[in-house]
């Protein structure tokens, strides 16, 4: 056992020696990469860890943090009753949207595949257009204004649905699902991009081969050929959609107001903002922004490693 | 002689090549057409309202029923626009000057920095370049909330709150534009590059004059996620001096008497009123730039887009 263990410490040692030399070698690299990798270390990475360390403080901006241990997560759990709002409403809108925009991504990539090359610039340009069109969920608040005149109500009332306007965006019943209508109509967003460029680029080969091995409609085709071509896409696409998920608070500021009726368009990050910009509670801000950033990272291991099971 | 060549075209029988493919339904075909439509249609109409709302006069705004396509379309919401915002302390034209800046010297310096890093990571096999790459694709999987806190801690220590710099900086270093650019550029073969070396080119040559003008496909996309993020910022946080406030911040503010008199009172108070059209203005003007650089890089990008798929 001995013996092993001083092998093993002599390959540690052999191979730190080789990757120092090879290190020696390519100073240009480091060159290269320095300017990326100090930003990116001192504006992504350096502030995740504070924000863990913060999480453990009570820390208001004016006096130097104070170490707190667990109580800011203690507080948040047990206490918080807006934050359990906030997690229900986060985890509804993530749960539902998340995956739905990431299937309907995928459709609409597959469907627009198989019609005619310059319709498909078309139909890419109409159906990615509004996740890159920023403040464009403002536009909801016309539609679904709560008096007669919100466009929604007004139809609803004329086919004779309803006979009395209802309060789209201030009556805790409705809020959600419309913050859910608009976040889907964003949903198709890089991830979309991906797989349109993915399915364009899955060997055309593999279709012939498939069609002499008797791949009968375009189900199984794509089930047996397209999938498993584009599992990286996927499993990007996921990244993708998942971040955005977990990250609501654009859409349900504007559409519901911040704060919302009784908070129930409240989300972990407008909880999170509330706490850090309006009382600053830094530390108590941390210990949410903490939780979120490990649901987010657990949440992608978690579907990478169901996704890599895709189309085996 | 020409006209004689085109003759002889002409006379060769046209082959036709069966386009189909073989394994397709005539009917899976229509009702692929047909959803797509209906599903475009649904897409695009918020959008094109918008659009149409800001090209209404004043009594159509309010038309009941309503009309998408305005009936005279007029561009004095454009000219109010304008006209209210130069009476006001800071005027239109600062605040487009403001995110113009930021976007332009952001993006530039992100695509600069990141094809740096992104050529060492994607080319040369050196001691912690494969560890830095698993750190940014971790860094993709949570977004820029979870870090704000903290960030505006590190901006303080660095002095630069209410800066400009507080909003470029960071940008800079945004993990996507990394991740593509090095996806993109692991299909550049490596003979390329070895060619130069030999011919005596040093690494930073290789770099410019040959790595860079072969992802200008990569350059677009680069170029279309960094204006995403940056025309659309908000500034809400980092900058709080009215005249260093971007175009986003202006249009929030401008549909502010809106957002507050939505909701359970009827009665929107004449502000709201007056300004419904010029908020539309806003909104067309800034979600036409990052359309319109779409929609002439789509191919480039959709090409980059191709090589995105997460490996492992």
């Amino acid at each position: 056992m001995k013996d092993y263990m001083m092998k093993y410490f002599v390959l540690r040692r052999h191979n730190f020696r080789v990757a120092i030399q090879k290190a020696k070698k390519s100073k240009m690299c480091y060159v290269f990469l320095a300017p990326y990798a100090i930003l990116f270390i001192l504006f992504f990475v350096v502030p995740v860890v504070m924000s863990v360390i913060l999480s453990f403080t009570y820390y208001n901006i004016l006096e130097p943090p104070r170490f707190i241990g667990m109580q800011n997560y203690i507080n948040l759990l047990l206490q918080d009753d807006v934050f359990l709002t906030a997690i229900k409403n986060t985890f509804l809108i993530a749960v539902i949207t998340g995956p739905v925009g990431y299937i309907l991504s995928f459709l609409f990539a597959w469907l627009i595949n198989e019609i005619p090359r310059w319709l498909r610039a078309i139909a890419v340009i109409i159906f990615y257009a509004p996740s890159i069109a920023g403040n464009i969920a403002a536009i909801f608040t016309v539609f679904f204004r709560g008096d007669a005149y919100g466009y929604v109500n007004a139809i609803l009332t004329e086919i004779g649905i309803i006979d009395a306007p209802i309060l789209w965006l201030t009556d805790p019943t409705y809020m959600l699902p419309v913050c859910m209508i608009a976040i889907l109509w964003m949903s198709l967003g890089t991830g979309f991009l991906s797989f349109v460029a993915g399915l364009q680029g899955v060997d055309v080969s593999q279709y012939e081969a498939g069609y002499m091995d008797g791949v009968r409609n375009r189900w199984q085709e794509l089930w047996y050929i397209t999938l498993p071509n584009m599992k990286p896409m996927l499993m990007f696409g996921a990244v993708m959609s998942i971040t955005t998920a977990f990250g609501v608070c654009d859409v349900t500021m504007q559409l519901c107001g911040y704060p919302s009726t009784d908070y129930a368009a409240r989300t972990v990050v407008t909880h999170l903002f509330d706490y850090g910009w309006s009382r600053f509670e830094m530390g108590y801000a941390s210990a949410i922004a903490t939780l979120l950033f490990l649901t987010m990272v657990l949440c992608n291991k978690a579907i990478q490693s169901l996704l890599r099971r895709v189309g085996t | 002689m020409s006209k004689k060549v085109k003759e002889e075209k002409q006379q060769v029988p046209r082959i036709r090549i069966k386009r189909r493919k073989p394994n397709r339904s005539r009917t899976g075909d229509f009702f692929i057409y047909l959803f797509l439509v209906l599903v475009a249609v649904a897409m695009a109409f918020p959008l094109v309202f918008a659009i149409g709302s800001s090209l209404k006069p004043l009594d159509e705004l309010f038309l009941f029923p309503p009309k998408v396509f305005p009936q005279n379309p007029t561009l004095d919401n454009f000219r109010d626009l304008s006209v209210t915002m130069s009476k006001s302390w800071i005027t239109l034209w600062r605040y487009i000057f403001n995110t113009v800046f930021i976007t332009v010297v952001g993006t530039v310096g992100h695509l600069i920095i990141a094809s740096m890093g992104a050529f060492v990571l994607a080319k040369y096999d050196f001691p912690g370049g494969k560890i830095f790459f698993t750190i940014v694709v971790t860094a993709l999987m949570f977004n820029g909330y979870v870090t704000e806190i903290p960030n505006y801690l590190v901006m303080n220590q660095l002095g630069w709150l209410d800066t400009y710099w507080a909003l470029i900086v960071p940008a800079f270093a945004a993990p996507i534009g990394l991740f593509l650019m090095k996806q993109f550029m692991e299909g550049i073969p490596m003979a390329l590059i070895e060619a130069a070396k030999i011919d005596g080119a040093s690494m930073w040559r290789v770099f410019f004059n040959i790595v860079m003008p072969n992802v200008k496909p990569a350059w677009l996309t680069l170029i279309i996620f960094s204006v995403r993020d940056l025309w659309n910022s908000k500034a809400a946080v980092f900058i709080y001096s009215e005249q260093k406030k971007t175009l986003v911040y202006a249009l929030t503010q401008i549909q502010g008497g809106i957002i507050i008199s939505k909701g359970q009172d009827a009665a929107i108070t004449s502000a709201g009123i007056a300004r419904t059209g010029q908020a539309a203005a806003v909104t067309v003007i800034i979600m036409m730039v990052p359309i319109l650089i779409f929609i002439f890089s789509e191919s480039q990008i959709l090409e980059t887009m191709a090589s995105s798929g997460l490996k492992e």
